[in-house]
């Protein structure tokens, strides 16, 4: 009889990586349906097209890397990034939009620094950054919602199964005009002469709380992150850190209501991809800080960061930017976070010799 | 249930919750296992050193008698655990990860059980602390939760530190292990004593025993145990793995933190875990030795998990069968619980001091992991860690071998309890991967101490060294300043007589120093000689081997070749030197030589018949025999041909010594008493000693002459002696010759001023005139003196 030699710990708790990536994707779930229930079947089209993309180009860097394809594919973080990258991507980008982008993040984000778990970058805001600053039109490209013929008559929303594939894979064939309208975000960046209340009131972009429809994309958000907080998939740190730092800045930087405001803290947090980036993009462990403090520090660097470049910078958004710039920046928060060990007076921390 | 408690419960960071498995082993309390035939004592049980056996093989031994005595000061003595008799002392299996085997005393059970006499000590109040201590240290206690410390040297670790609370671990976290827990439930009383034998050693101020809220019967035990004294309290708290740490348990009770790399004493607290406690008791109060504990015998693979009390050294599969294994089932034999024991390859090992648990688990129970993915670090691990390290950076740094950074992430104050693999959805091994890049770093710190050892030593070498080749440089030096000094003077002193037309003076001395010096050698001589030593050398060498192994017939048909060979190369020697001795002015040299010679040659022929009757001993073979002969032979006819003066010369020699030296000795006392006179000339005592020191002078100068007259020395050598008066005459005229000068020389100076000042020049002409005239006859007594001298 040959017993097993093994070392402690024998006992093993039934934590799985794929079991998180699969909450993770099933905490996307509310938003992805809020998305479809005002956009239409963009976003569903774009994650089973990022999807097969991701799996795709996986595989083959797999295969070229000489790695166990099933095994590696199994792990379910290209999955993520390919969902997370589609429900970033306008509902209706084109295909090539989203092959680009879903290609680049898995190929030059994660595979070429040497798969999951080395990425100094959270793949998917860089595929997204990528097609950001390359094909700008297509990036602002946001459609009109549901009910929007209601209020704007010549405007339609594009909501049936087979449009929205025509969009998608045939988007020459269709005017650009008459189903984009400009978010909320970029309305006011934008707006130099309404007070809010006047550009509420002239603009049916808005809703009650943000953008009209995105109030409640960002709320289904909202409720799945709380899932993921919930299934203790990850701490509240670094979400809170984000959406912490966001509504501050946004407090602080408000400007009133008249036409230099920069919005109200409620209206930055419910807009945009905040509360995706905050339960989604900076909770990724890989590309950021390692100590909870570090977290919550990480967090928050996104978090100014994204007001700072929604109210004096170029985009409209940008969540991607100030993810990845933080990114850049988590092995030095790591250096300085380090938590104070048991029997420590004091956390080793800083750049210094050991000793 | 922990509302009751008056103590603030804390809280430890990170922690898991395994499933706890605990019900299985808990149905038959502790049961009692039948006598195995046979028991394996390692005498390593203890952490600290082995243990030093004091039995002999085949001796009978009884239960409870000392067999293995603890060899220094972190050590633990080994008693038999039951009476028989002991078949070996030597490695035997032994229970370690490693497989390894380990020194052991193995003990045929007699199965009579026969105790050795005891001696209890029911009145141990009235004992010292240390004397207790002393019986716990006999009694061979050591730790039997975990690491196996001996426990006497744990009470005492910080004599300098007041000992404040004293914390009685009964938290037990691990999953599967109730042998605490039967323990408390079934000897609660006697574990009571033992903290009460404990209190009367360290006096502390409070007893906290803490027991996990997942044991409600034991809780109920000790409760009642402790009953109303006020000095202990049972504290529960709730569960959660790793509370059982010791200094996770001390943060749970007090809220404090053992400082890193220190002990519990430093904060004024020690943690005893109940067994030891009723190890304890057992020593004190019943006189008996560790030789038993409670293990718990737990897994799916077992029919019937229970706890026993067993003997320690009971074999492995004696216990297992005892609670109906089913080999079939059995996939991992765990020694202890499941998050810190170790796998098993044989049951062949013993259970010891510190085995607490056997987990005999089935595959279903304890699956084999699934491979390791890739790190995703998602801080899981990080939540778990109850010391509050960062297990992913730990796991970077480990995979990297980045030794300073997993320092700086202070890997040394991880405890191994496994929370982080637990927890970690990749599978990952951390906890081995900790282990390995420990190892690692110690094994390199030692490496680094023996190099920074061995560089030291280097630079001390060196420094060493020079300074040594400083000094003689500088010894060099002053040689050769003096020797230039001593040649300057001799030549002085030559060009002196020289002056005087006589230099014939320095000539006895030239012969002397060459008849004292070893003549030089020409190149012929010097290969000549070499030769015949090296030819020497070899027959000597090949004398001895043969005398530390007389029965080589290679070495004995080798000795006469060698023997020719270095006779051949000291005739060519002799030879050589003959040619050099018909040189009429190395004579005697060489003749001095010869005498030498042949005194060593004859010496080394003596040296070498007595090497060989040594090796002959006292029944010489015929060829021994026949070689002791030939060189008592040679020996007799080389003594014969050393001359008579060569051996005669020392005694007369020593006369001469003792002599000189009794005339030395006297004259330096007539010398000092004489000083002492002319310090205080009215000392009629003082006088009275000269004069009786003049008298031993005046003798012993005699006896000088007489040594000297029997001495066959020749001449030359005693003009040393006898040089003295010479010198003395020698030198008053040398310094007439000197004053005489000096006084000519001033009056050819007063001449001079005179001349000059224009004064009368006649009294400095007589001056002048008189004193050439004595300037003459000084120059004139000392060339006579010279001369009388040579001819002498």
């Amino acid at each position: 009889m040959a017993l097993v030699r093994m070392t402690s710990p024998h006992a093993k708790g039934n934590n799985h990586t794929q079991t998180i990536m699969l909450w993770v994707l099933a905490a996307t779930l509310p938003g992805v349906l809020a998305m479809t229930w005002f956009f239409g079947f963009g976003t569903l089209i774009n994650i089973c097209f990022a999807s097969l993309v991701a799996l795709a180009v996986e595989s083959l860097i797999l295969w070229v890397r000489k790695r166990p394809i099933s095994f590696y594919l199994r792990d379910g973080s290209a999955l993520v990034t390919a969902w997370l990258l589609a429900l970033a991507l306008p509902s209706y980008a084109p295909w090539w939009l989203t092959l680009v982008a879903t290609a680049f993040a898995i190929i030059f984000g994660k595979q070429l620094y040497g798969g999951l778990g080395q990425n100094p970058f959270n793949p998917a805001m860089l595929g997204y950054a990528v097609v950001l600053v390359s094909f700008p039109v297509e990036m602002t490209s946001w459609p009109a919602w549901r009910g929007i013929e209601a209020v704007l008559p010549n405007v339609q929303a594009t909501l049936g199964l087979f449009d929205g594939l025509a969009r998608i894979f045939l988007p020459a064939t269709q005017a650009i005009d008459g189903w984009t309208l400009a978010t909320p975000l970029d309305v006011v960046k934008t707006n130099a002469s309404l007070t809010m209340a006047e550009l509420q009131a002239s603009k049916p972009v808005f809703g009650s709380l943000a953008g009209h429809g995105w109030e409640w994309v960002s709320l289904a958000y909202l409720a799945g992150g709380i899932a993921l907080l919930y299934k203790r998939i990850y701490t509240w740190h670094a979400p809170v850190g984000m959406l912490g730092a966001l509504a501050i800045m946004s407090l602080l930087f408000w400007n009133g209501s008249g036409s230099d405001s920069n919005g109200s803290p409620l209206f930055h947090l419910l807009s945009g991809a905040s509360m995706l980036g905050a339960f989604f993009v900076v909770t990724d462990p890989v590309s950021g800080a390692t100590s909870k403090q570090g977290r919550l520090i990480f967090g928050a660097g996104v978090g100014i960061l994204v007001y700072c470049i929604r109210a004096w910078g170029g985009y409209p958004d940008a969540v991607a930017f100030a993810v990845l710039l933080m990114n850049l920046a988590a092995p030095t928060i790591d250096y300085y976070s380090t938590p104070r060990t048991y029997g420590h007076r004091k956390a080793k921390r800083g750049m210094g010799k050991t000793d | 249930m922990t509302a009751a408690s008056p103590i603030r419960i804390w809280d430890i960071p990170g922690g898991i919750h395994p499933e706890e498995n605990k019900h299985q082993s808990t149905a038959h309390g502790i049961e009692s296992v039948p006598l195995p035939s046979q028991l394996i004592l390692p005498l390593q049980q203890h952490l600290g050193a082995r243990a030093e056996p004091t039995v002999e093989i085949g001796e009978r031994v009884l239960k409870g008698q000392l067999i293995a005595e603890a060899s220094g000061m972190i050590s633990c003595p080994l008693h038999a655990p039951t009476s028989g008799t002991v078949t070996a002392i030597g490695p035997a299996p032994y229970p370690h990860a490693s497989g390894l085997e380990e020194w052991a005393i193995t003990l045929d059970v007699d199965g009579q059980d026969q105790w050795c006499e005891l001696s209890p000590m029911s009145d141990y109040q009235s004992l010292e602390p240390a004397t207790l201590l002393e019986v716990i240290r006999q009694a061979g206690i050591s730790g039997l939760g975990g690491a196996g410390f001996p426990t006497s040297v744990k009470l005492k670790a910080r004599p300098e530190q007041k000992i404040h609370t004293l914390i009685v671990n009964g938290t037990e976290c691990e999953p599967y292990i109730t042998a605490d827990d039967s323990a408390m439930r079934y000897h609660a009383e006697q574990i009571v004593a033992g903290i009460e034998i404990l209190q009367h050693i360290l006096h502390p101020e409070q007893v906290l025993i803490g027991i996990e809220d997942n044991k409600p019967e034991a809780i109920a035990a000790m409760r009642k145990a402790v009953g109303t004294r006020d000095s202990m309290q049972v504290v529960v708290f709730p569960t959660k793995y790793p509370s059982g740490g010791e200094k996770q348990l001390i943060q749970i009770l007090t809220g404090k933190e053992v400082p890193s790399g220190g002990l519990p004493a430093d904060i004024g607290m020690v943690c005893q875990n109940i067994g030891t406690l009723l190890a304890i008791h057992d020593a004190v109060l019943l006189g008996q030795p560790l030789i038993k504990r409670i293990t718990t015998l737990t897994g799916d693979a077992l029919s019937h998990p229970t706890n026993v009390e067993a003997l320690i050294g009971t074999r492995i599969s004696h216990l297992l069968e005892f609670a109906g294994l089913q080999p079939e089932r059995l996939y991992r034999l765990v020694m202890g619980g499941p998050m810190m024991g170790f796998t098993l390859q044989s049951m062949a090992a013993p259970i010891i001091k510190t085995s607490n648990c056997l987990l005999a688990g089935t595959q279903e129970e304890l699956p084999p992991p699934p491979p390791a993915q890739p790190c995703i670090r998602c801080g899981l691990c990080a939540e778990a860690c109850p010391a509050e390290l960062l297990p992913q950076q730990l796991h970077f740094f480990a995979l990297g071998k980045e030794y300073d950074q997993l320092k700086r992430q202070n890997l040394f104050d991880c405890i191994e309890c496994g929370a982080c693999s637990y927890v970690c959805p990749s599978s990952i091994p951390l906890v081995q991967y900790y282990r390995a890049a420990k190892s690692d770093i110690r094994a390199l710190d030692l490496q680094q101490h023996k190099s920074d050892h061995s560089k030291q030593r280097f630079e001390h070498r060196q420094e060493r060294l020079q300074r040594e080749a400083e000094q003689k440089e500088r010894d060099r030096q002053a040689r050769a300043e003096k020797a230039a000094r001593l040649k300057a003077a001799k030549e002085a002193e030559a060009a002196k007589p020289s002056a005087t037309e006589n230099d014939s003076s320095v000539e006895p001395d030239v012969a002397r120093l060459q008849a004292q010096k070893p003549s030089g050698l020409s190149p012929e001589q010097k290969q000549a000689k070499i030769a015949a030593a090296t030819a020497q050398m070899a027959l000597k060498k090949a004398q001895k081997q043969l005398a530390a192994n007389p029965d080589n017939t290679d070495l004995q048909a080798q000795i006469p070749t060698l023997e020719q060979a270095a006779r051949d190369a000291q005739t060519a020697f002799d030879q050589v030197q003959g040619d050099l001795a018909t040189q009429p002015a190395a004579e005697p040299a060489a003749g001095g030589d010869d005498a030498k010679k042949l005194k060593i040659e004859a010496a080394m022929l003596r040296a070498n018949l007595k090497k060989a009757e040594r090796a002959a001993g006292d029944s010489p073979s015929a060829e021994q025999q026949a070689e002791i002969d030939k060189l008592r032979s040679e020996a007799e006819a080389a003594y014969a041909r050393v001359p008579a003066a060569a051996t005669s010369k020392k005694p007369i020699d020593e006369n001469l010594k003792k002599a000189k030296l009794d005339l030395a000795m006297a004259r330096a006392a007539v010398k000092k008493t004489e000083r002492e006179i002319d310090s205080s000339p009215d000392d009629e005592d003082l006088k009275a000693q000269l004069a009786a020191q003049q008298q031993v002078f005046n003798a012993a100068e005699k006896a000088l002459h007489e040594a000297e007259s029997n001495s066959p020395i020749p001449p030359p050598e005693r003009n040393k002696v006898d040089k003295k008066p010479v010198d003395e005459t020698l030198r008053e005229l040398k310094t007439n010759l000197a004053t005489t000068k000096a006084d000519f020389k001033r009056a050819e100076r007063e001449l001079q001023a005179a001349i000059d000042a224009e004064t009368d020049t006649a009294p400095a002409q007589d001056q002048l005139t008189a004193t050439r005239a004595k300037l003459d006859a000084a120059a004139k007594a000392f060339a006579e003196y010279m001369a009388s001298k040579e001819t002498n």
